[in-house]
């Protein structure tokens, strides 16, 4: 079946896109990358080592596989801006996940300074894609900004808590113009076939994975789990009733 | 060189440093960053100075300077 997934013009066969950070070693990292099936992986910007002792992550990557370059750790819109910026020239990609952090325990995002960066990396030619919180208001705020798609957390960075609210995600999801990601808080794959169900376009996932016991073994579940949840979407579930519904035939009953 | 270019200071990545590379691709060279490498970008106060530009880009006294790379991330 043809499915492909399309945010600002580029086509995706998968709906994974997978974290390259926290790893046990570089092989388990291109490993689990290689089983998740994921064309897009995401990269953080840092300061360079001046030890030179820093390891190149664009030269390890498959050159089939798209940057998706964040800006995590960021404060403020300005800060966003300029990591942006350098993503670019680092990597030669105009996209950029933008992370806007309004509190540092909690890696929450500050909506203000979210949608400021929004709107400022559109006019600069950027495809921009914002973590943001699960919230329809805030989702509809940086479609209208700009944003290619919209990255709700299904919980806290790095959790593992899987979706807080999936209600919230499937109103988010049946509102938004534009691809909404489930990013953040994934534990499990029945997680990331959750937010498929709920009518997601794609799902974000770094430590379920890097931090597994087997990461390369969770990668594939990932991928199965965003695939079956994928599939169940587009099937169409059964409604919920509050009462049995018999699935054998009602008549010819033995002993009736 | 005069006293006053040896005392001459810049910031880069965060830390104040002597100022002693006349262009950026010099400082490059200066702190053995090897620029055949992919996931590299520079800043200088706070503009991003495209490969091309960094070896007719002048270092001045007091500029501050970002030199990043692609790294894993989530």
């Amino acid at each position: 079946m043809s499915d492909p997934l399309i945010i600002a013009g580029r086509e995706f066969r998968s709906r994974l896109f997978l974290g390259t950070a926290g790893y046990p070693n570089r092989k388990i990292m291109l490993d689990s990358v290689a089983a998740s099936g994921s064309e897009m992986v995401t990269a953080s910007i840092r300061r360079i080592s001046l030890a030179g002792d820093d390891e190149s992550l664009a030269d390890l990557i498959p050159k089939d596989i798209h940057f998706l370059p964040n800006t995590a750790g960021c404060q403020t819109a300005k800060d966003a801006i300029l990591t942006a910026e350098l993503a670019r020239e680092a990597l030669g990609t105009n996209w950029v996940k933008i992370e806007v952090i309004g509190d540092r325990e909690l890696l929450y995002p500050d909506t203000d300074e979210l949608i400021k960066a929004t709107e400022a990396l559109v006019a600069k030619g950027f495809v921009v894609l914002p973590y943001c919180t699960e919230d329809p208001v805030v989702c509809r705020k940086l479609a209208d900004a700009g944003a290619a798609a919209v990255m709700p957390l299904g919980s806290l960075i790095g959790s593992g808590l899987g979706i807080s609210n999936p209600h919230l995600i499937e109103l988010v999801c049946a509102r938004s113009p534009v691809p909404v990601v489930l990013d953040a808080g994934i534990g499990t794959a029945s997680d990331a076939a959750l937010a498929m169900e709920l009518g997601c376009s794609a799902v974000l996932l770094n430590t379920a994975v890097s931090k597994a016991q087997d990461p390369v073994l969770m990668a594939k579940a990932m991928r199965a789990g965003v695939e079956g949840g994928r599939a169940a979407r587009l099937a169409g579930r059964i409604p919920k009733i509050a009462h049995a519904e018999p699935s054998s035939p009602q008549f010819g009953l033995v002993g009736t | 060189m005069t006293q006053a270019t040896l005392n001459a200071q810049f910031r880069l990545n965060g830390q104040d440093e002597p100022l002693t590379a006349a262009t950026l691709a010099a400082l490059l060279a200066e702190k053995a960053v090897d620029t055949g490498q992919k996931g590299i970008a520079v800043a200088l106060n706070g503009a991003v100075v495209p490969r091309a530009e960094w070896p007719t880009t002048q270092l001045h006294p007091g500029d501050s300077v970002e030199i990043v790379r692609a790294r894993q991330g989530g």
